[in-house]
């Protein structure tokens, strides 16, 4: 393996993480709302700035930072799921799109009010940019932590959906809603634990990024949290594992075809990630690890 | 055990049910049956906190004295009272497997312990559950299907089964079957309230039954009684006066 495809593996592979963390909470509400939540990338910023100011006093240590960005993201998480979503329930399912919507507009105007569009700058601490040897390759440390902390992080995931009661809660839920109720099971509490949790990883993905990006303003969480989205309907909408998978796949893509392609074709590479959709989709209409869907308000 | 008085449910502009009235008594299984549309679901769903009611009351015997007005509970709390329900069409969940079926059957449950030695009762009740524990419930057949839907309700150490079309899409051998397990619960102390439009099959294991008709309660008796009255007969049985 050639040093430049090294490093440009592990170049997607990084993105590829950024991408699936946010993947994850799109597909996780996606499967026991049916919904959407086109809020969800703005948590991405939420999670930069509360960073940002953490680490702005001096006074918090990094560890304690990642903590209260997650605790923050989930707390946002819920918050949104209050307002613009619970009340929508039983509505038809366009007006809960449209609420999100609209909950994105405020976040990211409201951002701009507050903090001002002007781009800030944060940086990690001096050892997570220092340079890592990796074979012939050599990445930032910061990308090394950002893949390492998203398996991690996904591990978790995996071990709590299929092995505590909540967890099973929403997999149930997201499976057979009426049957869910019929078990005793707590709709409301599980949605609410789905928001934070999905929200949380948003949150702890602005983090990432903004690390390692080094800038960010309000407008940050738009874009990859399209892309997130992207990489949630190729993995299959709904599914956590399709939303990984989706993501990684993503990052890959984007990355190989600016590194691998010829320079001149580096600016349309939002035309190639879009391409693959469309080709994933004509192929597979339910996404790679989706199923097929019934409708749910 | 279970009072039905006066119950009055509506499904968007339409007044499903209009009134009725309907015991279940501990120890007992009652029948539930009508024509398609006549309101037999939409009782179940009543029941088990699924669907408010407009009118009347839905009242179950405690054991402190007091009945407890079910009408006014959350799905959430029924369960937990024992009011279980296995529904119409199964509604398992398919993406799961058989197990994780069986444990959510028993979600409200806290007695770990119990829970597991109901895990290996199910397991001898319904071998094939037992063989397929690692399968997702959408693998097994319509016949399989049932016994899961059957046993995750057990899971939950029902007080009270409603159980809502059982033999709906099973080949006649599944169905005698099925209704000999049932009979088998019975025996075993489990009350249930059985809702089927496969009328001549619940009215024989019925100890007493129901007649609804466009949402009112239109005979009632015991099975054996129905099985020979005339208009039951002609209309539910497809048998001559």
């Amino acid at each position: 393996m050639s040093a430049y495809f090294l490093q440009q593996l592990l170049n997607g592979l990084m993105l590829g993480s950024l991408y699936a963390l946010i993947a994850i909470g799109f597909s996780m509400i996606y499967g026991i709302v049916r919904l959407i939540n086109f809020a969800h990338g703005d948590l991405l910023m939420v999670g930069a700035f509360t960073t940002l100011g953490l680490a702005a006093t001096g006074l918090v240590p990094w560890w304690a930072i990642a903590f209260l960005v997650l605790i923050t993201g989930a707390l946002s998480g819920i918050a949104i799921e209050r307002v613009a979503i619970r009340p929508m329930r039983g509505a038809p399912q366009v007006t809960g799109f449209i609420a999100t919507l609209a909950v994105s507009v405020v976040i990211e105007n409201g951002g701009l009010i507050l903090l001002s569009g002007q781009p800030r700058t944060f940086l990690f601490p001096e050892i997570m940019r220092s340079r890592v040897t990796v074979g012939p390759a050599s990445v930032a440390a910061v990308d090394l932590v950002i893949i390492g902390s998203t398996l991690l992080l996904c591990v978790l995931l995996l071990l709590f959906v299929r092995g505590t009661r909540l967890g099973r809660a929403m997999r149930a839920l997201a499976d057979n809603l009426l049957a869910a109720r019929l078990m005793g099971i707590d709709v409301d509490r599980t949605i609410m634990a789905a928001f934070a949790i999905g929200s949380a990883f948003a949150a702890f993905a602005g983090l990432l990024w903004g690390g390692r990006f080094g800038q960010i303003d309000p407008l940050i969480g738009f874009a990859p949290g399209l892309k997130a989205f992207v990489a949630c309907v190729i993995g299959g909408v709904g599914s956590i594992g399709g939303a990984v998978l989706g993501g990684y796949l993503l990052g890959l893509a984007e990355v190989m075809f600016v590194g691998m392609l010829p320079p001149v074709y580096s600016g349309y590479r939002d035309a190639f990630v879009f391409a693959t959709l469309i080709l994933v989709l004509l192929l597979m209409p339910n996404g790679l690890l989706g199923r097929p869907e019934e409708d749910r308000a | 055990m279970l009072t039905l008085a006066e119950l009055e449910v509506r499904r968007g502009a339409t007044r499903v049910l209009r009134g009725i009235d309907l015991e279940v008594r501990r120890g007992e299984i009652v029948a539930l049956i009508g024509a398609n549309g006549a309101g037999k679901t939409t009782t179940l769903h009543a029941i088990s906190g699924l669907l408010p009611v407009q009118a009347g009351r839905i009242l179950l015997d405690s054991e402190e004295g007091e009945p407890l007005r079910l009408d006014r509970m959350p799905a959430t709390e029924v369960v937990a009272r024992g009011v279980i329900q296995c529904p119409e069409g199964r509604q398992l969940f398919a993406g799961l497997t058989v197990l994780e079926n069986l444990l959510l059957g028993a979600y409200r449950r806290s007695d770990r312990e119990e829970v597991k030695r109901d895990l290996a009762r199910m397991a001898e009740l319904f071998p094939v559950l037992g063989e397929r524990r690692g399968q997702n419930a959408g693998s097994l057949s319509g016949g399989e299907q049932m016994m899961l839907a059957i046993a995750r309700a057990l899971m939950a150490r029902p007080r009270l089964l409603l159980l809502d079309e059982p033999s709906l899409g099973l080949a006649p051998q599944m169905v005698d079957r099925i209704f000999e397990t049932i009979l088998a619960l019975n025996r075993e102390g489990v009350t249930m309230l059985l809702v089927e439009q496969n009328a001549l099959a619940a009215l024989e294991i019925a100890h007493r039954a129901y007649v609804l008709e466009t949402g009112r309660i239109v005979r009632s008796g015991p099975g054996s009684a129905l099985l020979d009255d005339p208009r039951v007969r002609a209309a539910y049985l497809g048998l001559g006066t």
